[in-house]
């Protein structure tokens, strides 16, 4: 088989390709918007928090963090059903990628604002900033300069785990390729395929992600 | 007239151990005054204190009779809102032996942030504002320049132009040389002898003995929690009445 052939067969079906694309593509910026989202008021609890709340974002994120992603989607759609809240199988899989993403993003957030010397804060209080005013203008600019080349990597991982939703029957660009090949009895060069297009998706945040960082670095001598 | 500072029997403890026991000091208007005293005896802490960094358990602090972090309410002892410790805060202006500027945002940015945010001045009004304190410190032309492009004595004159621009009552200078190579100490000096010779209101905590000697009016001997002398510079350095402060200049570099 050649090349031209492939590239025949890929046209014909290149309308449930691109909606595969499109549907990944959908799904990981919604869970990676709710969850970073979440994730930013997880990482304060997890770093301000009242004893109680603290206690409780770290149970939520060392229990989330501990759980594969692949659980978590099959709880969504099916454990969710039981008690009640049945989800369609978009959802139940926004949802679950989006607590998988509040989770690392919470860390991720307390990580960079512990990592600011309390020298930043004392500086900031010294001047009469309060500390809404102090966390506004000193700690976050700071910390999310920080968090940017992590949060990068979440994201990358999003997109890897939406390929989980196939199970649940979300035709993301992992079933949509399935399908494709049950017709065209053509595995490995779709696999590829794929395979290419996430290495894209992926590569595209990084690049993203490299200049927003390239952006907003301080100058330094 | 109530006095610009005055600390009451101040007491502080860090869990078990009690740092501040029983601090009693005044200062007025235009006073120079600086701390000595040997290491962990609880100069910063005192300092840290004054401007509510530190919570502190027992005594009172009133700058121009208003006291300072907590209030008394039918002999109840109570702790301000936050919010309005935050407001009296900015009655003193504090320099740290590690500058802490503000790494993300210009000399300029540093300034007016407080002067904005705090003050609520316009934009314009806190630039220009800031613009003539950093001239002060000789670093207008390095105004756009962030802290990472600046030496440790430009940083902390950075530093020192930030706390004052807020118009304080009272600085606060907690060792603000210790950190800097020696052949940069004296520009940073310079500048605080510049400020006492113009009336400004000054605490300072230092090791540098020869530089206490000439621009105080008084000194304070911290000595294990307490205040163990105090009198003016001349007296103090050259004549201490008490074995602990003869010993300590004895092993500081003061001659
Ligand atoms: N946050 C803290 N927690 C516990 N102990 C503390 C804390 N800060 C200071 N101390 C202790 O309080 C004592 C006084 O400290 P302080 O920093 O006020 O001393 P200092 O006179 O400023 O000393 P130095 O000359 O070394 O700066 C020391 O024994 C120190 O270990
Ligand atoms: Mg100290």
């Amino acid at each position: 088989m050649d090349l031209a052939q492939f590239f025949d067969i890929l046209w014909s079906v290149r309308w449930p390709i691109l909606s595969g694309i499109g549907v990944t593509a959908l799904v990981s910026a919604l869970a990676i918007i709710a969850g970073s989202f979440v994730g930013v008021f997880v990482g304060l609890a997890l770093t301000y928090g009242v004893l109680p709340l603290r206690w409780l974002a770290r149970v939520y994120t060392d229990f989330i963090r501990g759980t594969p992603v692949l659980v978590l989607v099959l709880a969504s759609f099916y454990i969710l059903g039981t008690i009640g809240l049945q989800l369609s199988a978009f959802q139940a899989g926004v949802l679950a990628l989006a607590v998988f993403c509040s989770s690392h993003v919470g860390e991720i957030v307390r990580g960079a604002l512990q990592a600011i010397p309390r020298g930043q804060t004392e500086a900031a209080k010294a001047i009469g900033l309060t500390f809404s005013q102090t966390f506004s203008y000193v700690l976050m600019p700071q910390a999310g300069r920080q968090i940017a080349p992590a949060w990068v990597n979440t994201a990358a991982e999003i997109v890897k785990a939406s390929t989980l939703l196939s199970i649940i029957g979300v035709a993301e660009l992992l079933l949509a390729t399935q399908e494709v090949i049950a017709r065209t009895f053509m595995s490995l060069p779709f696999y590829f395929h794929a395979g290419f297009l996430y290495f894209c998706i992926n590569f595209s945040i990084e690049r993203l992600g490299k200049y927003v960082e390239k952006k907003l670095a301080i100058p330094q001598s | 007239m109530p006095h610009l500072l005055e600390i009451r029997d101040l007491h502080k403890s860090f869990g078990q151990t009690e740092v501040l026991k029983g601090v009693d000091c005044a200062m007025e208007q235009g006073d120079v005054v600086c701390v000595i005293g040997s290491s962990g005896s609880g100069k910063t802490t005192m300092l840290r204190c004054i401007n509510m960094l530190e919570d502190f358990e027992g005594g009172t602090i009133a700058i121009d009779g208003q006291q300072i972090g907590y209030e008394t309410q039918r002999s109840q002892r109570k702790r301000r809102r936050e919010r309005e410790i935050a407001r009296q805060r900015a009655l003193t202006g504090m320099v740290f032996q590690q500058f802490n500027l503000f790494p993300h945002m210009t000399a300029l940015a540093n300034i007016t942030l407080g002067l904005i945010k705090v003050k609520k001045m316009r934009r314009e009004e806190a630039n220009a504002t800031a613009e003539r304190w950093l001239d002060r410190v000789g670093l207008l032309e390095r105004k756009g320049r962030f802290p990472g492009q600046l030496s440790g004595g430009q940083q902390q004159r950075v530093a020192i132009a930030r706390a004052i621009a807020m118009n304080p009552k009272l600085m606060l200078f907690d060792e603000v040389t210790s950190a800097l190579d020696p052949e940069l100490v004296n520009e940073v000096l310079q500048v605080i002898k510049d400020l006492a010779r113009d009336g400004m209101t000054m605490l300072l905590v230092t090791h540098e003995m020869r530089f206490a000697y000439e621009v105080s009016k008084r000194v304070i001997f911290m000595n294990e929690g307490r205040i163990g002398e105090e009198g003016d510079p001349k007296q103090m350095f050259l004549k201490p009445k008490t074995e602990r402060l003869a010993e300590f200049l004895k092993s500081s570099s003061f001659h």
